[in-house]
Order: structure tokens, then sequence, then C-alpha cells
């Protein structure tokens, strides 16, 4: 043992970074130039953007499944959660044309009206998992299930969609750029920068950490346990409202087939990105880098006919596997170790 | 040497063993007799090299130099427990046993019996239905783990050990988390394994319990060999000699009188919680009150529900004469009122991380400036923590999970000390710490008493209770029991409360 740890030191120091720290970003760094080889116009300035703006949603979203994950817990609604947030924003726009017209206030209404679902269905998780004491897993496997078949109920088994007129008033949002990055990119960068300076400058963050290392020394240690953990799946579902909002004007649509498998690709950018999935350390730098990487294999499949475009799973799959053997840090030192 | 004793020869032996991580020497030449029959007591401060030495004797470690000899036999261990199969077997301090199986499952487990191809249940329930008749433990082989008192899986470990035919059993302060009751019985087993031929190593701190048990007693000291005596030529104190290399005269600090007439910090009347009834006591200001009993007495629950981490049903607490009602350990704390767990591995540091985050992590609130945390003032902290409380650590930034047990408990006294308490709760403030380390820690206790913060001891280390307070509660069964003050405050009279054979009337 004190071996180990002097040896990495020693490391740590001749390199001047942590490998494990710095990963993700090799690996990203990595996907960029065989993108770049395969195809020069991956590095375009249209690439660039559209593969910022598409990593945005799972990006968000990932931003709070840090939190959930690194204070011990898991939410697998959240797929589900952006649907039905996605269908019941469409629905009430599309009733208050009627009383606000087709305006801005209209949309204003839609995003507030996500925001209060998204901060409803984090609640609803939160306390069933805390007051109820029913395990994480089974309590998002359940609320998954139920959002899922809600969404189906209110679009009558077809598509929700938004009123022609309101998407135009609403496009912009998904669209259009603020001093050259689009809107969504410019919603994920404020949410990433909330997130790090939460998750790493404030008490609540040293909270969830130590909750996820171990709950009993956090409860004998002031810590109001419950509270820190239902605020993590607030706090993810925000983020899963904040993402749907950004996600509505690009299809102006809602199905049961929106936000399908969301859940797993936040969970993979979370992981990817070095936060340990039984909890207490998280990273949401790593996070970002995560769901950068996410989209990029998607992208760079786009760009080549190497491999089927199909085959976008098994790609993300085998990136997920590799990160995290990779961050066990210990190949090859099982010998020596001994 | 024993003299005028039959010299068996020994089974194990380690010849001149010295082992080194990367350049750290932490053994120097030791060398160590174990013979059929014997109980042989390993002692030694913390980090005099007893964990090392056993893991070596047991294979887990290899030796940077010297012999291991099975049956006067030069034999390289094999590694990760297979030794097993020459009959050495290690019971670790933390038992390492499947919680969710039951006891027949754990003893076999890894070598099921088998008949066709399919588990032979009955076999295996018989056989260990024999070990535990044989030792005389009460508990049925579909128990399952998780179920059972600690000292009731000691015993599963230790039948666990006899079903794989042990020639030699080590282990590891098996007494630590034990009651005096437990230990008798636990004792007994040990008794019964000796005369059966096994040869027993075990390490404790408890050196009363090494007098009474043991027949050798080999002394390791800062990884040297200190000697090998029979166990009737030592007494614990100078044991305690051997081990520290120096005079123990002061281990208790002088006792500062308390003023009869000094303010009640706390006062508790008729308080009832689970396991608890009708406790009544109060504390002063600048008093250490001391909480006796056996393990399972109430006396852990008793506090629990005064600092809020447990529901109390009934019965009033003043603190400092106004009623006080903590829902949540976080209003305790800001009110003054701390309690620091017995349990330091799995309630008390978070031993994957840092010595900084865990020590502002009771008074986080303390530490927040504007929206965010001051890592500077925690910097600060951890400095004034490492000189006021002697946290001796190679590197600042090593895992807590890496520093010695005494290291550890000195940081959770500093983490809890953090928010300037005025009543400390301290739940077996020296469990599982070297001497020096209890002495240093004494002393701490004092003095912040002498502060005027008022303190609870809770231990069930009864020298300690008579050493360090000024008034000792008694309890028995979640009653209180007796309340002794200055020259009652002795070890018989502490045990007829404990026991119950004495009880003083209450209101």
């Amino acid at each position: 043992m004190t071996e180990i740890t002097m040896s990495t030191a020693k490391t740590r120091k001749l390199i001047g970074f942590d490998l494990k720290t710095a990963g993700p970003a090799i690996a990203l760094l990595i996907l960029c130039v065989i993108g770049f080889l395969l195809n020069p116009a991956f590095l375009s300035e249209g690439n660039i953007t559209n593969l910022l703006t598409r990593s945005a949603f799972i990006g968000i979203i990932a931003v709070g499944a840090t939190f959930v994950i690194t204070a011990g817990g898991i939410d697998l609604s959240v797929g589900s959660m952006a649907a039905v947030i996605a269908g019941v924003m469409i629905i009430v726009m599309n009733s208050a044309v009627g009383t606000f017209g087709t305006g801005v206030t209209t949309v204003l209404i839609g995003c507030g009206c996500s925001i209060i679902l998204g901060l409803g269905a984090g609640l609803v998780n939160g306390l069933l998992t805390t007051k109820g004491k029913i395990e994480a897993f089974i309590v998002t496997l359940g609320t998954m299930g139920i959002y899922r078949s809600l969404v189906t109920y209110f679009a009558d088994g077809g598509t929700l969609s938004l009123n022609y007129d309101i998407r135009g008033v609403y496009r912009p949002v998904y669209y259009d750029s603020f001093f050259g990055l689009p809107i969504p990119v410019w919603v994920f960068i404020v949410v990433a920068i909330a997130g790090w300076f939460l998750m790493n400058r404030t008490a609540f963050g040293r909270y969830c950490t130590a909750i996820g290392s171990n709950e009993s020394v956090a409860k004998y240690s002031a810590i109001k346990v419950d509270r820190v953990k239902a605020l993590t799946y607030v706090i993810q579902g925000l983020c899963v409202s904040l993402a749907t909002i950004i996600y509505v004007p690009r299809l102006g649509s809602a199905s049961s087939s929106t936000g399908v498998l969301w859940e797993l690709e936040a969970i993979a950018a979370v992981i990817i990105g070095g936060t340990v999935l039984k909890g207490g350390y998280g990273r949401i730098g790593g996070t970002i880098l995560g769901a950068l990487i996410l989209t990029t294999i998607g992208n760079i499949l786009n760009f080549t006919d190497m491999i089927s475009n199909y085959l976008n799973g098994t790609m993300q799959g085998l990136i997920i596997i590799i990160a995290v053997w990779l961050q066990r840090g210990d190949w090859g030192r099982n010998k020596s170790a001994d | 040497m024993p003299d005028g004793q039959f010299i068996s020869a020994p089974i194990l032996s380690a010849d001149g063993i010295s082992k080194s991580f990367g350049t750290v020497p932490v053994l120097f030449s030791v060398s160590m007799d174990i013979r059929p029959g014997e109980v042989h007591a390993l002692i030694g401060e913390n980090g005099a090299g007893k964990s090392t030495l056993m893991k070596i004797l047991s294979g887990f470690l290899q030796p940077t130099s010297g012999h291991i000899r099975v049956d006067g036999v030069d034999t390289e261990l094999p590694g990760n427990g297979l030794s097993e199969a020459v009959g050495i077997v290690l019971i670790h301090q933390e038992l390492n046993l499947a919680e969710q199986m039951t006891v027949e499952e754990n003893v076999f487990l890894g070598r099921e019996l088998r008949k066709r191809g399919v588990l032979d249940r009955a076999a295996m329930r018989t056989a260990v239905r024999g070990f535990l008749d044989d030792i005389g433990l009460d508990i049925s082989p579909e128990d399952r783990i998780s179920d059972l008192s600690i000292a009731q899986k000691q015993m599963v470990e230790i039948v666990k050990a006899m079903s794989r035919d042990a020639r030699v059993l080590i282990m590891d302060e098996p007494t630590a988390v034990l009651t005096e009751a437990e230990t008798e019985l636990f004792f007994a087993q040990v008794r019964r394994l000796k005369a059966r031929g096994t040869a027993i190593v075990f390490v404790s701190h408890k050196l009363a319990e090494v007098s009474a048990i043991s027949d050798q007693v080999t002394v390791l000291r800062d990884g040297q060999w200190i000697g090998t005596h029979a166990a009737k030529d030592l007494t614990p104190d100078s044991m305690a000699q051997m081990m520290v290399g120096r005079e123990l005269s002061d281990l208790y600090p002088p006792t500062n009188e308390v003023d009869v007439d000094a303010d009640k910090a706390l006062n508790v009347t008729d308080l009832m919680a689970p396991g608890v009834h009708n406790v009544s006591f109060d504390l002063r200001k600048g008093e250490i009150l001391g909480f006796s009993g056996l393990i399972g007495a109430g006396r852990t629950a008793v506090f629990e529900a005064v600092c809020g981490l447990s529901a109390r049903t009934n019965g009033s607490i003043l603190f400092d004469g106004a009623p006080a009602n903590f829902h949540s350990v976080a209003a305790a704390r800001d009110a003054g009122l701390v309690y620091l767990t017995k349990d330091r591995k799995e309630k008390g540091l978070l031993l994957g991380q840092k010595m900084r985050p865990n020590l502002s992590l009771f008074a986080l609130p303390k530490f927040v400036k504007g929206l965010s945390l001051d890592r500077k003032a925690e910097e600060a902290a951890l400095e004034r923590a490492i000189r006021r409380f002697d946290i001796r650590a190679r590197d600042p930034n090593v895992n807590v999970g890496d520093l010695s047990g005494g290291n550890q408990q000195k940081l959770l006294l500093a983490k809890v000390m953090e928010c300037d308490p005025r009543i400390l709760i301290i739940d077996e403030p020296t469990r599982g710490i070297d001497v020096g380390t209890k002495q240093q820690i004494y002393h701490f206790i004092a003095a912040i008493a002498a502060e005027g913060v008022s303190v609870v001891v809770i231990s069930s280390e009864m020298p300690e209770i008579i050493g360090l307070c000024h008034r000792v509660v008694v309890m028995r069964e979640g009653e209180i029991t007796g309340i002794l003050t200055g020259e009652d405050i002795n070890e018989s009279e502490i045990v007829r409360y404990a026991a119950g054979l004495k009880r003083e009337r209450q209101q």
C-alpha cells in the first residue's frame, strides 16, 4: 500500500498531471484527431457548432446526474421525464394560445411550466428515496415507466405537435446564435460552470461527496442527509427541464420516443468523466468531456462510411467499457503490487 | 524460556524476519516460535509491526529477508489465504463473513460439500452443528450472519477455522469489540482449542487479558523484537513498559477538582428512548462524567437520543438551564453539543478522503464565506489541529484510511472540536489504540475539560473511567443503576452496579 501511494505520487510529480483526471480529455483529443484524419470537414466551424449543440442536451442532464451519482444515488427516469415535460409543455403552450396569443408570453409560460414540472418530478424521486426509504434504482425505474406511459397517453399513442405560430417564436432558442455560439451551447456552458462551482466550491458539494463516501459518517457529521440527497434529485429535475426547454424548439413535437435512452447516455457521460458510480467522488469537468465524447463518436460515424452509423451504440458501449477499465488505474500493476 | 515445562517443537516459526515496504523498513530481524497447544500473545504499540508480522506468518506478505519454517522446514507460504491448506488461518479484525448468508454457508464457503454435483446441505448442516456444539455456541447453522452479535460472528470465524483443521490460528485483536462477558466466553473457546493442540497467536491492546489467557508474550517496538517471555513472568505494567520503552507513571492526567456549585451544563430528566428507560442525570461545567456499563447497556443510546441522532419518546433536556429539544445533529452542534462516535471507521471518518475535508466536515458551515468554502481557512484549521492534537502523517495528502488508528482518533477528536463545543461526548475514546496515544488522548480530554467544556466519557475500559472521570454513571439494561463519586469510583463498585448486584434507589 505504502509503496503504491508513494510511487504514484512520484509519477504525478514527474508528468505534472494526474493521468486519471486527464484521461477523458486525452480520449476526446484522440477522437478529434481520428475525426479529422477521416474527414477534414470534421473540424469545420459548422460541424463543431453542430457537435456542441447536440451534446448540450445530454451534457446538461449529465451535470445533474453527476450530483445524484456522487451522493450515492441513481436516476433512471431522466429520459422519460424529459419526454413527459416536453409533452406537457406543448399541451400547455397550445392551449395558452387562446388567451395569450402566439407571442413570447406563451413560450415563457411553457418554460415556466417545464421548470416547475422538472423540480416537482425531481422532488418526487428525492422524497421517495429518502423519506420513503426505497432504493433509488427502484424508485426511478418506477417513475421512468410512469412518465413514459404518461407521454404516450397524452399524445394518444402518436405525436404532440407545437402550434405552428409559436414554433416560429420559439425556434431561435435552438437555432439562433449569440456571440458565435448557438444558444443551447451557452445554456450548457452556464449549467456546467454553475455545476462545477456547486460541486467543488460549496458546502453542498462537499456534503454530496461525504454522503456518497459513507452515509453514516455524513449523518454523524451533522449533515442533513435526507435533505441533501433529495436536493440532488431536484437539481437533476431542474437540469432535465432546462434541457427540455432547449430541445422542444428543435423538432417542435414530443412523442413516446422522445428522450429514449437519454438516462443511459447521461449516466455513461458521468462515468466516462471519472465520477465513481457508487458515489463519493464526482467530477463535473469530466462529465462535460464525457458528454462531448459520446456525441463526437456519433458525429464521426456520420462522417465516415467505414463503420455503419447503426453501430453507434456499439462504439459508445466500447468507449464506456474502455474508459472505466482505464480508470481502474491498476492495470499492469497487479504483479508488482503483490 | 519457560523452564520446567515440556517444550514441544514449534509448528510455525519465524527466523530473522525483516520486511521493508519500498525503502521503509518496518520489521528488523524478528524471530518467534509458535508451539502447539500454546497461546502466544503479540503486543506492541500501533505501528510496531504486529500486523505486518501476522501477515507474514500467514503468508499474506512475503518477508524481505529471513525464513518461515513450518514443522521445522523452510517454507515459502502461498499468499492470499492459501496457507489455510497447511493449517495456518488468519482471522482479520474486520471479520471476513458474507453478511447475507447463513452460518453454515459461511463455514463451508469456497469448499462446499457436494453429492453428485449438488450441494449436500444435510451433511454440511450436521458438520456445522457439531462444531457449534463443540464450542458451546447457542446459534443455529441456519442463522443469517447479519442477525448475529459481533461476538457470535467472531465465534463463527473460529468455527470456520476449526472446520479447516487449523493448526495455527492467528487473530488480530479478537477481543477489541467484545464485552467482558463475551470475552470470557471467547477465552473459554480459546482454552478448548488449546487443549486440542491448536497453536494460537493473538494481538491485543488489553494487557490484562494478555496476562489472563496467554502462555507466551512477544513484544515488538518500532519493528524490533524486544523480547519473548512466559506470561506468568510478566505483569500488565511490565508489558506496557516493554512496549513503550519508558515508565508510564502518568498515564492519566491529574484531575482538577470541579466546583460542586458549578452551573449545570446539561440536565436530563426521565429520558425515554429505544433501549433507554427513565434516565436522569446532570453534567456540570468543566466536569468529566464517566458512563460505564456493559456493552449494550444503553449508554450510546442515551446520547444518540440527547443529540438528535435518534428519536426520544419522553423526558426533558435542559441545556444551560433552558429546555432543549434537538431534532438533528446539526441543531445540537449549533447549540454546542457534540457526540464523537465510537465507530471511527464506519461513522467517524471518510477513509477514502484526505485529512482536510474530514477535519472541516462537522463544522463546515463555519468554513463558508459568501457562497463558497474558504479553503485557506480549512488549511489553517488543519495546520492548527495537527499541532494541537499531534497528528502524525507522513504527508498531509495521505488518505485518512492509511493513517494509524491512533492518528485517526486524534483527527476525529480534532474534527468535533472544530466547532468549539461546550459539551463534548466521547464514546470509547481509545478503542484499538496503543498505550502512548491513549495517554495523549487522556491529556487532551483533561485539557479540554480544564477550559470549561463539560465532557462525557463513555467507556468499557474500567481503568480509563476510573483514571479520568470526576463522577461515574453506571448503566445496566437501559437504566442508570448508580452514580458514583470520590472513593466509590473503583472497579469493584462499578462492576457491582453494572452487573445489577447493587442499585441506587431512584425517585
